[in-house]
């Protein structure tokens, strides 16, 4: 355990959150126990309202818990000054949100390097970094183009790499395909797919069972607490052909 | 291999079984891989035997099925015609595990909970197969269509397992 522990891109210890007071105590997150391996792609699942998009503001220090700890590679963040946070969040963590949450006036490209700039990269090595990444997404094309002139796909696309422009050790998405239809939900799943093939960690708060079933694992949680793990390594259990019916 | 499709698959032009089938692979990409090659020439023999097909002769060469070209004869035009107009739809057989929920709980033979968790593992890992394969197919491919058919389809049945779930536990909550 102790060896998983200390491999643990994130982990949650005895993690509490509530909201109010007393007479009308909503515990958001209640005891949740969590660790995402390194290269792992995690899916949360659950009703609205079961806590999980609590739970990942408080993994990526958007959020202090009321109680219980959160480490990311090594490190506690949850009792760090408010600079120190904010310095973790802008080097550690790329947050990718279910409304996309560009900057309207800036340009795709313009999007990705300022997260690069906050991070700390000089104006030139933002620039390359934010072209190479909007090639990685698939929008070299569109570099140029302002958020309201991309679709709803393409618009999460550069929020995909405006995450990865600090070269984060966790992704944390919140419902990435939310507000999308089915071929631009297909994109993204495909953008997430490529992202773990090359080892990024992942993690992913949403009602989507089609995200949710490409991930390796996931967990299904119930008024705060997580209630159900699955193991979704591994692959088939039967053949496609099986699933086409009689034909 | 339901014989009206293969009719209809001819309805474009007389062909031989290998376009038949080369047609399908198209419509059905990944799902197709399980058809066996002999099914459709074994369907073509029936069709032509019930007057539906005819092949064409003119090649003596050949007993073998897979030079003949077939073409639909005017009453295999009619069926295909009736096939089009059928409305039709598979039926979702949810009965046969609504029942046996609710024979394991009363009969306190197993937890409800417990076979609505295995089923909905089940249900997931094929929808990350046809959600893996929907990935692999080129946008606006007719396979893609298909897939995202299935997968729709399981993304509901997983929200009805969800229901099956919630209602579930509110019942052992109140005994």
């Amino acid at each position: 355990m102790k060896a998983a522990s200390e491999t643990a891109v994130v982990r949650a210890v005895g993690l509490h959150k509530t909201y109010g007071a007393d007479g009308a105590l909503v515990r958001a997150v209640d005891g949740v126990e969590i660790e995402v391996a390194k290269g792992e792609t995690l899916a949360v699942m659950g009703p609205s309202g079961c806590g999980k998009s609590t739970l990942l503001h408080l993994l990526g220090g958007l959020d202090r818990p009321s109680r219980g700890e959160v480490w990311i590679e090594g490190r506690r963040i949850d009792n760090l000054s408010e600079k120190a946070l904010a310095r973790m969040r802008r080097n550690e963590v790329g947050f990718v949100f279910q409304a996309f949450h560009l900057m309207e006036e800036l340009t795709a490209q313009e999007n990705v390097e300022l997260s690069a700039l906050l991070a700390g990269r000089s104006l030139s090595a933002a620039r390359r970094r934010a072209a190479e990444l909007l090639g990685q997404v698939g929008l070299s094309d569109r570099a140029r183009h302002l958020p309201s002139s991309l679709s709803g796909g393409q618009r999460q696309r550069v929020a995909i790499a405006r995450a990865l422009a600090n070269d984060p050790s966790v992704v944390l998405a919140d419902e990435p395909t939310g507000n999308l239809d089915s071929t631009s939900t297909l994109e993204v799943l495909r953008l997430f797919e490529a992202l773990h093939c090359e080892g990024l960690t992942i993690v992913i708060v949403t009602h989507d069972e089609r995200i949710a079933a490409t991930a390796d694992r996931l967990v299904s949680m119930r008024d705060g607490e997580l209630v159900d793990e699955t193991w979704l390594m591994g692959g088939s259990t039967g053949k496609l052909g099986d699933l086409v019916g009689g034909v | 291999m339901q014989q009206e499709v293969v009719l209809a698959m001819l309805a474009k032009e007389p062909s031989h079984g290998y376009e038949l089938r080369a047609r399908l692979n198209q419509a059905l990409g990944p799902l197709g891989e399980a058809m066996n090659a002999g099914q459709i020439y074994v369907t073509l023999g029936r069709l032509e035997k019930a007057g539906l097909v005819v092949s064409d002769r003119s090649n003596e060469s050949a007993d073998r099925p897979e030079r003949k070209v077939y073409a639909l004869t005017a009453t295999g035009q009619e069926r295909v015609s009736d096939w089009l107009s059928e409305v039709s739809w598979p039926k979702p057989d949810l009965a046969e595990f609504h029942l046996k929920l609710i024979a394991a709980a009363a009969a306190h033979l197993a937890d409800p909970i417990a076979i609505v968790d295995a089923q909905r593992r089940e249900l997931l890992r094929r929808l990350r197969d046809a959600q893996r394969a929907a990935m692999a197919e080129a946008d606006g491919s007719d396979a893609g269509l298909l897939l995202e058919g299935i997968v729709l389809r399981l993304q509901a049945d997983l929200r009805w397992l969800e229901a099956c779930e919630r209602s579930w536990s509110d019942r052992r909550s109140k005994q």
